[in-house]
């Protein structure tokens, strides 16, 4: 019963989400760069730990937006 | 001798084997069972599992070599992020499924996947065999993160009298994992985490501030080391030298034994997942500790009189300890030092805990006794993991670091041609298993061989595309060769029986 009402809304589109990471990542011409500096870090080092972040809020919406993968248990129940 | 940091540093590992000892009485399950003694009984809610992973993925090892590798090669050390990133990512695609049919069928290894998926011993007996072969040089690994830190607090640790506290450690290791099981390095995995975050931001805060400021700190590396040497007209160079390192490296971490012991651990996939979005906390962290490096560059304590002879002993490694050493009061350097010698330990036990499941799953009972009752299977494990501790003791006992270092570059090349059976298995019904089987060996051989071909001085092979050159982690090449062969084996052999889920594992283990 949970199962189908945590399902509702939600969609496997979403883990296509993670293309933006990766891409984030694959453009190495476009942030191998020491300018701009941001607080004394070269762009190479500041991206890269903003793209930490980015990931992981990217991770935690695709959590959130995607279907969980049901535990075993709640099938043997049906 | 440096007396207020050995006694901290005594102190804290005492503590931990207080507490190895008392994680067998903790959330307490039947420890004769190989679930409960290997997997602390999947049950691990998402904090304990954060820990648990953290203290897993992000071993002494790595504390120490990817500052090191800043600290000598500059830019490149930094693919310790984007490694990040896609590890936690395909763990999250990969995983929850893994978890879920491990929970089912009462799998305790990737091998026991692998083995009813495909219907397969031989295949899950070298995907087993590949798991273990990668693991052992990375336990001996996490010795050598221990000895510098013993060697940093001012004790010799040349010959047999200098091996001794490692062996000590190891011991006492070896007795209460082979008590509690992986509830031990759980546990102890959270004091050691804890530690690490109390030291790194202790340094971040420190250290820049005397160093004058992170301007200071990045304008002390070489301009050619502070960002990757870009693509021209004769080759990719840094380009695809980091992309790869950094993609493959975070294949091969996702594939590695330790990792699934740890995550199957878990007490759902949604802890699996939720875990790959709050562990880059801990990506945020070594990244930092890469930074490391480059404080030890701008600090000029590889100059030093006083580290001289460390450096001459431990090379590169020793230049996160002259930082610690020098900037911080004793105590902090003992509790820092402490921090990445108990980050030996953890991984240590879930690596040695893993190899032993595999052993004993995926050799011992299908090859050597079909007939184990889960208690025989778990006394079987339990002593495995002792063995595998005294192996890797052995190894660095006896034979020079440079081996373990060469070989855990060979570990990485190795433990992602398991990938296609893992993989294919869980999303695809294309592969059949004599095409994986052939693909793993090709995979292995030529990763070997090129490694070889580099006189095991590193990983990255080069291959010119007429005069153009593109630089890719050996394990990248291999892995694609790996697939081309599962493929055309695949094809050839035509389509096999298929079964979507693996049988019980018990009705295979014929």
């Amino acid at each position: 019963m949970e199962t189908t009402s945590r399902a509702a809304g939600k969609s496997r589109g979403w883990y296509y989400a993670f293309a933006i990471s990766w891409i984030g990542i694959l453009v190495i011409p476009f942030y191998n760069s020491a300018e701009p500096t941001l607080a004394g870090f070269p762009m190479f080092y500041w991206y890269q730990f903003a793209l930490v972040v980015v990931s992981a809020v990217i991770t935690w919406i695709v959590h959130v937006a995607t279907p969980q993968v049901e535990d075993p248990q709640s099938e043997e129940a049906l | 001798m440096n007396t207020p940091a050995t006694i901290v540093f005594v102190l804290i590992f005492a503590a931990v084997t207080v507490l190895g000892f008392l994680a067998a009485g903790w959330r307490r399950g039947n420890l004769d069972e190989l679930h409960e003694w290997g997997l602390g009984g999947r049950r691990f809610g998402t904090v304990m599992s954060w820990f648990l992973l953290g203290g897993d993925l992000y071993t002494a090892f790595t504390v120490v070599a990817i500052p090191a590798l800043a600290f000598g090669a500059g830019a490149l050390g930094m693919y310790a992020i984007p490694f990040c990133i896609v590890e936690f990512q395909v763990i999250f695609l990969v995983f929850p499924l893994l978890w879920r049919h491990a929970k089912k069928h009462g799998y305790v290894t990737i091998a026991d996947f692998v083995h009813a998926r495909f219907e397969s011993r031989l295949l899950a007996l070298v995907v087993a065999l590949t798991g273990i072969l990668a693991l052992m040089p990375y336990i001996a690994l996490q010795l050598v993160g221990l000895e510098v830190m013993i060697g940093a607090l001012g004790f010799k640790t040349a010959g047999l009298a200098g091996d001794m506290p490692l062996i000590v450690a190891f011991a006492i290791l070896a007795v209460y994992t082979f008590k509690s099981g992986l509830r031990a390095p759980a546990m102890i995995a959270v004091v050691k985490d804890v530690l690490i975050y109390v030291t790194i931001i202790a340094a971040a805060i420190i250290i820049p501030s005397q160093l004058g400021g992170w301007e200071k700190i990045f304008a002390a590396v070489p301009p050619a080391k502070l960002l990757l040497k870009p693509a021209d007209a004769t080759g990719l160079n840094g380009y695809s030298a980091y992309l790869s390192l950094a993609i493959g490296s975070a294949l091969s971490a996702v594939l590695y034994p330790h990792a699934a012991t740890a995550l199957l651990a878990s007490n759902s996939g949604t802890t699996v997942r939720k875990n790959m979005a709050l562990l880059p906390i801990y990506t945020l962290l070594l990244g930092f500790i890469t930074l490391l490096g480059y404080m030890a560059i701008a600090s000029g304590v590889k100059g030093m009189p006083e580290y001289a002879d460390f450096f001459k002993a431990y090379g590169n490694n020793f230049a996160v300890p002259a930082l610690f050493l020098h900037y911080f009061p004793s105590w902090l350097a003992g509790l820092a030092f402490a921090a990445i010698g108990i980050g030996a330990l953890v991984p240590a036990a879930i690596m040695s805990i893993a190899a032993a499941n595999l052993y004993t799953r995926n050799i011992h009972l299908p090859y050597i006794n079909p007939r184990l009752s889960g208690a025989d299977e778990t006394r079987v494990s339990k002593w495995m993991a002792v063995f595998v501790k005294i192996g890797a003791v052995a190894f660095i006992v006896c034979l020079p670091v440079t081996y373990a270092t060469e070989l855990q570059l060979l570990g990485g090349v190795w433990v992602i041609q398991t990938l296609p059976a893992v993989m294919f298995g869980l999303f695809s019904r294309v592969l059949e298993s004599r095409g994986l089987l052939a693909g793993i060996v090709v995979g292995l051989a030529s990763g070997t061989w090129m490694v070889a071909d580099l006189q095991f001085k590193g990983s990255m092979y080069t291959i010119h595309f007429g005069s153009y050159a593109v630089p890719l982690y050996a394990a990248i090449w291999a892995l694609a060769l790996n697939l081309v062969v599962a493929f055309a084996v695949s094809l050839l052999v035509g389509s096999s029986r298929r079964s979507v889920d693996g049988a019980p594992l018990g009705a295979l283990a014929k």
